[in-house]
């Protein structure tokens, strides 16, 4: 294929190769060129946040970052969030809190939690609203999710 | 002060917990398969060129360009669909039905909304078909479009359809219209009622088109195989309704198409419709490979949904003890480029909450230059209820009255008969407003400058429709559910928890599986409130069946009469002799040894409904320089029924009570004056966020419907009803004068003030 580039980066830990047009978006390469669809699209124009993704540290909407982009980078995914042991103590306080409903947003919601809570163990309510604003959820009002985080923090500083 | 309360009238080992839901640890990790995520060998990507113009004469189509496209394997318009080679004659009656489908999914003579389907792509990848879409050539001729109900309801408006004609009470008009039905309900002598009134109030309300605003876009992947089979994949609330409606446009046999659901992210009435699945079934048939469709988010604006825009008046004529002697109302609902609004919902919610001795309701179908409506969460009745129970705020202002005391005063109870006629079973109004009074919200006081405080009621029928379910018993004890009903929000859990009731069994020894339209009966959509209470019904009786079956087993085991062997709570006993017992489990064991296995099967239509009532209080406070409105405190209570699952059934009022937030204060479609939406993207479509609200407190008020056999009632609808008339008598309250117009956007506010 014309113009194809050919990109290394890191995947959940896993150093990855993948070939990719200038024009595909970091979203496209993990859904359709990896085939990790974990990562959701909603949007695809940065605002809705279900294609959340950590991108060398910060949390990222990654259909408005390239693919091209990730060479050299450090890139955590939803498929990244739980291990072998088991889910993550973010994913359990979600399926507990019944905090998700058609479940399209969760791992957008999950990864951008996990990256707070990392940041900010005890952030409060309102923290927590304000970090999570670029993550729309049309089903549940917020609420299960809003208490979801905040059981997640409990679990994570027990 | 408990945040979410459920007042309960009885108590089950299964149904009412908390249980984990069977998918959810594959929708936290990402596991979980939408239709999106769907990859098959050969997959082609499909593109949808859409109309650019509101109103327009197709002219010609040239596709040459796109079919020599690079990586283009098909392309296809109008032309292709078998429609087109069908006559008039030949379909007689049902022409006109036929036509106004197949037109929906692709533009034939003329477009009639921005976005309408004009061609499509099919092609190596997602990019190549979008370049291809580009190369093809359409000449329209540009037409003025009629965009608001009012617009196309004057004579002289741009007609839309040049056969189209009103239906009214029976006739047809003598003149095509934009006015496709003309509906009327009425009860009792509504001049005379108005006569014996102390105060007649009379208003005019309208309200925007809104979207569903699911997160997950609309997407279908067809493969139309050499020998006929058409297999389809999509996520939908329906896909027995896709089945149907793709058997229908494409004269292909019901029998040979086959509808797998995928996960579904959000629907609320909006993924019923078979937007993009014929059109990929066309594009697989003429590349003989499989096609994907994807809708970008702008396309889901301008071309699904949305929630009809409204004009309303309602006429309300009350005693001074606040007791209403007459209503007259008149609704005309947008349906979009096609008929088909909920106005006949909306006419038959209007005054469903109140006792109304003389009541006339007037209805209006009328068809604009917008996407063709679609049902959004009680369709018909948010809009319906924002005029009437914005009249009743004002009656409760005048005439001093506490508002929850005169609905208290005026509520449907049993034996009260709705103005189109159904009279209700025990139904809980009187407990929710009872429960609304006395709940902490209602006793504390609102103080402070700007602030306004809201209280509605709402309703939803929550009507049965068919079900299916299959169970069948594992040798480990466990059972297979096999159901229809896809999963939107929780209700494989809430499934489940029926048949392991029924069963006397486990929860978690229930494992529920959303299957494919060739691998169990018939099942309508889930939507309207109906999943938990028929297709739990389903899962009631099949277990039931079970039930039936494993007793005869045990009677052969003992060689006993049936008449001998019980089942109770998960165990079988010999009525007279104590040793002869089994646990489920022990003869679950023992089927495949002793005449093999068993399996349960229901088909069900229930005949009842579930009526269900909301009632919200908000307070609010109104910003007086920007306009900008918070919301400080929200409290929904709700009739559920028994509540299967509390938390669902919490998520279900909070995220209805939301999207009736977002409707009342920021949701809008902006067109410009040549009928294009501005405004298609979620930065400019607002919908609230995290950061827009407080914790919306929820009490489930538990009065059982009489008939389900757990007392299910279903919840989904009601709780978008009661938002937007409290929203908009807080802040009418807050600001000191009346809001007619949703949404009431800081603009609006500022201008009244
Ligand atoms: S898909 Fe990236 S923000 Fe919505
Ligand atoms: S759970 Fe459906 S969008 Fe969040």
């Amino acid at each position: 294929m014309p113009g194809v580039v050919h990109v290394q980066t890191t995947i959940n830990g896993n150093p990855t190769d993948f070939l990719c047009e200038p024009r595909q978006s970091l979203l496209e390469v993990l859904r359709d060129v990896l085939g990790m669809t974990g990562t959701k699209e909603g949007c695809n124009d940065g605002n809705c946040g279900a294609c959340t993704v950590v991108f060398d540290g910060r949390i990222v909407t990654s259909c408005l970052v390239l693919g091209v982009e990730a060479q050299g980078k450090e890139i955590t995914t939803i498929e990244g969030v739980a291990s072998p042991e088991g889910l993550h103590p973010v994913q359990q306080a979600f399926l507990e809190n019944a905090a998700l409903q058609c479940g399209i947003c969760t791992p957008g919601f999950i990864v951008a939690t996990k990256a707070l809570l990392e940041q900010e163990p005890d952030a409060d309510e309102g923290r927590i609203r304000h970090w999570l604003a670029g993550n729309l959820c049309r089903c549940t009002g917020y609420d299960k999710i809003v208490r979801a985080v905040l059981d997640a923090e409990t679990k994570l500083n027990a | 002060m408990t945040s979410n309360i459920v007042l309960s009238e009885v108590e089950y080992n299964v149904v009412g917990k908390r249980h984990l839901r069977p998918d959810g640890v594959d929708k936290v990790t990402g596991r979980a398969q939408y239709g999106a995520d769907i990859r098959l060998a050969g997959l082609l990507a499909g593109k949808v060129l859409r109309s650019p113009h509101a109103h327009a004469r197709i002219k010609s189509i040239d596709t040459t360009a796109a079919a020599a496209g690079p990586g283009v394997h098909a392309v296809v318009t109008a032309g292709d669909l078998p429609f087109a080679a069908l006559t008039r004659e030949e379909l007689g009656g049902d022409y006109q039905r036929l036509k106004f489908a197949n037109n929906h999914v692709l533009a034939a003579d003329k477009v009639l909304f921005k976005g309408h389907p004009v061609a499509a792509v099919a092609a190596e990848s997602q990019h190549l078909a979008e370049e291809a879409v580009k190369l093809i050539r359409v000449e329209y001729e540009v037409l003025p479009p009629a965009m608001t109900v009012r617009e196309a309801m004057e004579p002289d408006a741009p007609l839309l359809h040049d056969d189209l004609y009103t239906s009214e009470l029976g006739q047809l008009s003598e003149r095509p219209s934009n006015i496709a039905a003309h509906m009327a309900f009425a009860t009792g002598d509504v001049e005379l009622g108005l006569t014996q009134a102390d105060l007649v109030v009379e208003r005019e309300y309208q309200t925007a088109s809104v979207h569903q605003g699911y997160i997950e876009p609309h997407n279908a992947t067809a493969f139309w195989n050499a020998d006929g089979q058409l297999n389809i994949w999509c996520s939908t609330q329906g896909p027995f309704v896709v089945r149907t409606n793709v058997a229908d446009i494409l004269r292909h046999p019901v029998s040979r198409v086959k509808v797998t659901p995928m996960e579904i992210g959000g629907g609320f009435g909006g993924k019923i419709t078979a937007y993009l699945e014929p059109i990929a079934a066309l594009l697989s048939q003429k590349s003989g490979r499989p096609v994907k469709l994807l809708m970008s988010r702008t396309e889901v604006f301008e071309a699904s949904g949305p929630a009809p825009g409204t004009w309303m008046k309602v006429k309300l004529g009350v005693t001074r003890e606040g007791r209403i002697t007459a209503a007259d109302i008149t609704l005309a609902f947008e349906a979009g480029a096609y008929p088909g609004s909920p106005v006949m919902q909306g006419a038959a919610c209007a005054l469903a909450c109140y006792d109304v001795p003389n009541g006339r309701i007037n209805g209006y179908d009328v068809v604009v230059n917008k996407p063709k409506t679609a049902a959004y969460r009680a369709p018909g009745s948010p809009q319906a209820a924002f005029a009437v129970e914005s009249v009743i705020d004002e009656i409760c202002e005048e005439l001093g009255l506490d508002p929850v005391e005169f609905r208290l005063r005026n509520a449907a109870k049993e034996g009260v008969r709705r103005v189109e006629g159904p009279v209700y079973r025990r139904v809980g109004l009187v407990e929710c407003l009872e429960a609304a009074r006395n709940h902490d919200h209602y006793r504390t006081p609102l103080e402070g400058e700007n602030r306004g405080r809201g209280v509605a009621a709402g309703f939803w029928f929550n009507r049965g429709f068919q079900s299916s379910v299959n169970l069948t018993v594992n040798p480990d004890g466990t059972v297979n559910l096999i159901e229809g009903s896809v999963d939107i929000g929780g209700s494989r859990a809430t499934i489940a928890q029926q048949a392991a009731e029924t069963l006397g069994i486990a929860y978690d020894e229930v494992k529920p599986t959303v299957v494919d339209t060739d691998s169990i009966g018939y099942t309508m959509v889930t939507g309207g409130s109906r999943t938990t209470f028929a297709t739990g019904w389903a899962a009631i009786e099949a277990a039931e069946d079970v039930k039936r079956q494993l007793v005869e087993r045990a009677a052969k085991i003992w060689d006993t009469p049936i008449e001998d062997v019980e089942y109770a709570d998960g165990v079988l006993s010999h009525k007279s002799d104590p040793e002869l017992r089994m646990t489920f489990k022990e003869l679950a064991r023992q089927l495949l040894g002793t005449g093999g296995g068993v399996t349960g099967v229901s088909n069900v239509d229930p005949a009842g409904e579930g009526n269900s009532f909301g009632v919200h209080i908000v307070d609010l406070e109104v910003d007086p320089d920007t306009g900008k409105v918070t919301i400080l405190r929200y409290t929904a209570v709700q009739d559920a029924g028994k509540a299967v699952h509390p938390s669902y059934v919490e998520g279900q009022m909070q995220g209805g009570v939301v999207q009736g937030i977002g409707w009342a204060l920021n949701e809008e479609y902006f067109f410009n004056d040549q009928g294009q939406m501005m405004n298609s993207s979620f930065l400019d479509y607002r919908m609230p966020t995290a950061l827009d609200l407080p914790m919306i407190d929820t009490v489930i008020v538990e009065v059982a419907n009489p008939g389900h056999p757990y007392g299910v009632r279903g919840v989904g609808e009601v709780p978008i009803v009661p938002p937007l008339p409290a929203i908009g008598s807080a802040i009418s309250h807050a600001i000191g004068s009346r809001m007619r117009r949703l949404p009431v956007t800081p603009g609006a506010i500022l201008e009244a003030l």
